[in-house]
């Protein structure tokens, strides 16, 4: 048992404390200032410290680079490695599980200076980690077309399609980011070759969905209206309700080809009739 | 040898296919668990793909035994939950720490090895064995740093680890290597002292000179076929102590699948040398 309010920790704790302060301050930046263990100056000292030190930072870098590839290829290698070093010295994993690690990097793009230039990055992002959270999600059979065209025409609007446990879904007002990251992604995965990024970019809004619905990753573009309908489906609204927001951000949506598109993306896991709205007399 | 297994390879998700469709002939699969702690998706699905025709070793870099702290409950649980899963033929983890307040360091950081070490890490193998409901082994890590204060060399820590909480050993030939060479000690008297009988698996991998300091300072690099000392140290082993189960490890600079069932066939051969029998 640990007594509460413990004043100084232990032999070993107060060794894990200096160490991880030591592996923490980059090399050459002077050996002054590690805090309360006069034994770790010995080990720092010694050429195997720079070992450990070089070990945690290249996993944190290897496995930012990995989470987010598009990135990687938009800025260049060395960018982004020099980049990576300064945001898992802000943000170290906080697990080992380095699949999942990174989860703020577009936040962290957002605000840093070097990146002011690349007003696209902080959102390219953002589907990079679109892509690993769908990749990892739990499996589940999506909703087949079949299934919604058997239901009662009466039960239709008041049918709620639940997304599919992978589906991520974004809608970009301004920069055409589902092209951008779709070429530098391929790119990055021996699917296209590399060339100018800007070539053929019409700089409109954009959307897309990125979802699993089997084993493979895949996205599809989407329009304003398909986003806005999903955003209604994720919030359990009915197919009434999801379709009255996509008229409202775009009055000309055709939304039985609206309906058709989703489902054929595989973008529903569930299909549900709401007991509480629409409810038909006795 | 009571699990079966012959020698084993590291998977990784370039070779999941041949992994599948190579002839079963004693040969089994290891990962690092961190990788498969995921709720679905084609990882976890190939996991289970290749467990369908092959044995397999659950091989944890992130438990962080040797932290002045309990285990994450969270990262212990996803560990139960994939052991469940997949049902490994093992389990193991390393004698080091890397989460420590919060935080995650990848690599397997070194301590001291006193008596409080040794109770902390005594009393955290005893919290996944029984979160596990059965024994892991413990590896020896690779050490690249002279740290004052041990009050047991490795061995005599290991020995008392697994006496005292139940658990078996992974000796690393390569990682004795590695650190005989790093802190000046001959690896033969360390492979002739460890104890046979404690030993559920040996891990067999590459090294690589440190950059700036070259042989110096070697590095347990993992991006290199198994070094002929390497070897020569391995066959000392198994002479003494009998077949165990044994992976070629490779982690970067990745051959193909072929190349390293050649390395793998070495092993094999070494494990069926005439006379050899289960310890």
């Amino acid at each position: 048992m640990t007594p509460t309010g413990t004043p100084s920790p232990s032999p070993l704790a107060a060794f894990q404390d200096a160490f991880a302060a030591a592996l923490a301050v980059p090399e050459g930046a002077g050996g002054g200032g590690l805090p309360g263990h006069p034994d770790l100056a010995g080990l720092v000292a010694q050429p195997g410290f720079a070992v450990y030190r070089n070990t945690v930072m290249k996993g944190c870098v290897d496995a930012l680079q990995a989470n987010y590839p598009s990135i990687a290829g938009l800025v260049g290698e060395a960018w982004f490695r020099a980049a990576a070093v300064v945001h898992a010295r802000a943000h170290p994993p906080l697990r080992p599980t380095l699949l999942d690690y990174g989860a703020g990097f577009a936040e962290f793009l957002a605000a840093f200076e070097p990146a002011r230039e690349l007003p696209y990055l902080p959102d390219v992002a953002r589907l990079d980690r679109c892509w690993t959270e769908a990749h990892v999600a739990r499996d589940e059979v999506p909703v087949a077309a079949a299934m919604l065209a058997r239901l009662e025409p009466a039960d239709l609007a008041r049918t709620v399609l639940r997304p599919h446990a992978s589906a991520r879904w974004a809608w970009f007002d301004d920069q055409p980011i589902r092209s951008i990251w779709q070429r530098s992604r391929e790119v990055a995965q021996g699917e296209a070759v590399a060339g100018d990024v800007n070539a053929d970019l019409r700089w409109c809004g954009e959307g897309v969905l990125i979802v699993r619905p089997e084993a493979a990753v895949r996205w599809v573009p989407l329009q304003r209206a398909d986003c806005a309908f999903l955003d209604v489906c994720a919030a359990g609204g009915t197919l009434a309700a999801a379709a009255g927001a996509a008229l409202a951000v775009d009055a000309q949506a055709d939304l039985s080809a609206l309906i058709a598109r989703l489902l054929d993306a595989g973008a529903f896991g569930q299909l549900e009739l709401s007991t509480d709205q629409f409810q038909e007399p006795p | 040898m009571t699990t079966g297994l012959s020698a084993g390879l590291g998977l990784k998700p370039r070779h999941y296919e041949e992994a599948f469709a190579a002839p079963a002939d004693g040969l089994w699969f290891e990962v690092h668990p961190e990788n498969y702690m995921v709720d679905g998706g084609p990882r976890l699905a190939w996991l289970e793909t290749i467990r369908s025709r092959h044995p397999l070793s659950l091989h944890g870099v992130g438990m962080s035994l040797a932290a002045a702290a309990e285990p994450d409950p969270d990262h212990l649980r996803r560990l139960a939950g994939l052991v469940d899963r997949v049902l490994p033929a093992l389990v193991s983890e390393h004698l080091a720490w890397s989460s420590w307040r919060g935080a995650y360091r990848p690599d397997l950081l070194p301590f001291p090895r006193t008596r409080e070490a040794l109770q902390r890490v005594v009393d955290n193998v005893d919290r996944v064995q029984r979160a596990l409901r059965r024994q892991i082994a413990i590896e020896n890590p690779s050490h690249y740093l002279r740290i004052d204060g041990h009050e047991f060399d490795e061995i005599a820590f290991l020995t008392e680890l697994a006496r005292r909480s139940g658990c078996r050993l992974l000796l690393d030939v390569n990682n004795v290597f590695v650190s005989a060479r790093n802190l000046g000690f001959a690896p033969e008297a360390y492979i002739d002292a460890f104890p046979a009988h404690l030993i559920a698996e040996v891990h067999l991998a590459g090294h690589s000179p440190d950059p700036a300091l070259g042989k110096a300072l070697l590095i347990d690099s993992h991006d290199a076929p198994v070094a002929p000392a390497v070897w020569s140290l391995y066959e000392r082993l198994i002479a003494r102590a009998g077949p165990r189960p044994t992976l070629i490890e490779r982690d970067d600079n990745l051959p193909s699948f072929a190349a390293l069932q050649l390395e793998r066939r070495r092993a094999v051969a070494v494990l069926r040398a005439p006379g050899r029998e289960a310890a």
